[in-house]
């Protein structure tokens, strides 16, 4: 196998193991692991995954390809999620979302090496319409004029896709 | 003695760093409760919550101590999960709970799983709070390091373990039995019920899911008392209310109010009135899958029974004159749901918006079932073609027909999630949609 878990995943994994009455349970966690050790879940990552907790390589793929947070592909170093959902949107979250395209270069969906923009659905910051979160860091009350100053910022302190596990 | 404007139970510590960490939280009072819990009998703690009139903030509004009892007898293994996957479009008070306030859920949890008897306990949080899942693992760690978890917590010989699991993605995970194949490390798709996991849940064992609001509540209410909680709140509902406003007012935000206060309080005391200077036009009540309510329905108190029951709110129609049956005859107004209270003003296209909310439930749904599968993605298609004014004469029959397909034949309730408010928008906002076709007529 030509992937690795380093030793500080290992071990997080087996700890986790010891919480629940079997692997199976691990395999989110072992696959937000992989993905932030490997940057994306590529197919050797997940027969890692299965290796890893005795899973079948096609229970491991069918997890993977259920939840949104989940990536095939490389993808930019930071993810830039904009909820463009009804509260957003009553106060301008389209009007982010496009300044966030424009500023970037990328249409919702696209990643280039440093950032990935994705139209997310509610992030539970409704009150602070518009919202956009990136790992563990929010941005509230966004207004298109403060896209660019947000790009700046993230470009010196990235929020990579699975920063905290 | 009913709860004032300014009562605050589970918000109490917003705002303050200190109460975050474990000797903070101490400093306050924290974990006190918890000695007198564990030193009572778990069945008078289940008595006890069962009097407060403690009722599901997740949304259903289902009476937590009657939920409880379900578990069977005798049970061997029993187990206690958080539902943290707050995902619900317009609400957002969970998150905000346990970034301020872990430790109280913490203590919530060990209370509940001791008036239940469950060792082996969960917090299923969602996959994109990671910074809420950082502020819960090292609480959790805390309270393991200060005996309040483990194999015999403060000496009582009782067992107690928590397990933070996060989700990755995915709003089907709220849904009880999502949630509980999520945390067995599967694809998060509902399970038919019956059984019901209050007798076959987690790993095949009785299992009771709770709102992260609901299990913060609990150490309050064995500290004050069940009267107490009971009189604070309305009828058969105890306590406060989480309430998250979003939308066109001048101050959105995160309130504890008391459960009696009405929508035209809220918007007009609590939060200084619609922005601009503009007018309510419609109300969505307790998350995007509640029938909103129009100008002229918002002196109804925000209440789990009142929103079901009160004459004042029209009910559903599946189409003019025809009322949606919700089984047995009973008429579908509203509910409650999960707090989040979305205010739309008389400037917004409302179609734009109910577009929007049927594009989240297309997107959300985890195709097990046909009717959802399909008939999620069909109301997205043809919302969008009626918004952008390139809908059919007869559109509006066709997105009934397709709501009222969906609502009652899927396994779970986001069928229902998408087809309650697109009848509801059509019943109380009709002349909108019609206004979109007939300029596709004119042209």
């Amino acid at each position: 196998m030509s992937l690795e878990f380093s030793a500080e995943a290992q071990k997080k994994i087996a700890a986790l193991c010891e919480r629940y009455p079997s692997k199976k349970p691990v395999v989110l966690a072992a696959l937000h692991l992989a993905q932030k050790e490997f940057g994306h879940l590529s197919d050797e990552a997940l027969q890692l995954v299965g290796h890893t907790l005795d899973l079948p390589y096609a229970h491991v793929f069918g997890v993977a390809t259920f939840y949104t947070m989940f990536r095939r592909e490389p993808g930019g170093k930071t993810t830039i999620r904009v909820c463009t959902n009804i509260s957003c949107m009553l106060r301008g979250g389209y009007d982010v979302l496009a300044a966030f395209e424009s500023k970037l270069g990328l249409t919702k969906g696209q990643s280039n090496k440093d950032f990935g923009l994705v139209e997310e659905e509610c992030i539970a910051a409704c009150a602070n319409a518009p919202a956009v979160v990136c790992g563990t860091k929010y941005f509230l009350d966004v207004e298109p004029a403060q896209v660019e100053e947000i790009i700046r910022y993230l470009r010196e302190h990235p929020h990579p896709e699975s920063e905290v596990v | 003695m009913p709860a004032e404007i300014g009562t605050k139970l589970v918000s109490a510590k917003f705002g303050n760093e200190a109460a975050k960490t474990l000797a903070g939280y101490e400093k306050l009072g924290g974990y006190q409760v918890l000695r007198k819990a564990l030193a009572m009998r778990p069945e008078d703690l289940v008595n006890e919550v069962k009097a407060s009139n403690l009722r599901g903030r997740g949304g259903a509004g289902f009476a937590t101590g009657v939920k409880w009892g379900f578990v069977p007898k005798d049970s061997p293994a029993v187990h206690l999960v958080c539902n943290a996957d707050e995902s619900e479009p317009g609400t957002c008070k969970d998150r905000e709970l346990i970034y301020w306030d872990p430790h109280l859920l913490i203590e919530g949890m060990i209370i509940s799983a001791h008036a239940l008897r469950a060792v082996h306990n969960y917090i299923y949080i969602r996959g994109e709070m990671m910074r809420e899942y950082a502020v819960l693992v090292r609480a959790v760690e805390e309270a393991y390091q200060r005996g309040y978890l483990g194999k015999n917590i403060l000496g009582t010989g009782l067992e107690c373990h928590l397990t933070v699991h996060r989700g990755a993605g995915a709003y089907i995970c709220g849904e009880e039995t999502a949630l509980l194949n999520s945390l067995e490390g599967r694809r998060g798709q509902p399970r038919l019920k019956p059984p019901f996991p209050a007798i076959k849940g987690l790993f095949g064992e009785p299992t009771i899911v709770n709102n992260v609001e609901t299990l913060m509540n609990v150490p309050i209410i064995i500290d004050k008392g069940a009267q107490w909680f009971a009189g604070l709140g309305v009828g058969r509902s105890g306590g406060t209310r989480m309430i998250c406003v979003s939308g066109h007012v001048e101050r959105p935000g995160v309130y504890e109010l008391p459960i009696g206060v009405t929508f035209n309080q809220l918007i007009n005391e609590v939060c200084g009135g619609v922005w601009k200077g503009r007018k309510v036009r419609a109300v969505i009540p307790g998350g995007t899958s509640m029938p909103p309510l129009s100008v002229d329905e918002l002196d109804v108190p925000i209440e789990f029974d009142a929103l079901m029951t009160d004459e004042r709110i029209r009910p559903v129609e599946v189409r003019p004159g025809q009322l949606f049956d919700l089984g047995g005859g009973r008429q579908l107004r509203t509910m409650a749901g999960s707090g989040g209270v979305v205010v739309i003003d008389d400037h917004e296209d409302l179609v734009k918006a109910v577009w929007r909310i049927m594009k989240f439930y297309a997107h959300e749904s985890c195709g097990q079932c046909t009717p959802c599968r399909e008939g999620t993605g069909w109301l997205e298609k043809v919302c969008r073609r009626v918004a952008n004014e390139q809908g059919k004469p007869d559109d509006l029959e066709l997105l009934a027909s397709i709501a009222h397909g969906i609502a009652g034949n899927t396994i779970c309730a986001l069928g229902e999630a998408a087809a309650w408010p697109m009848l509801g928008f059509l019943t109380k906002f009709r002349a909108d949609f019609e206004a979109k076709i007939g300029k596709v007529r004119a042209a």
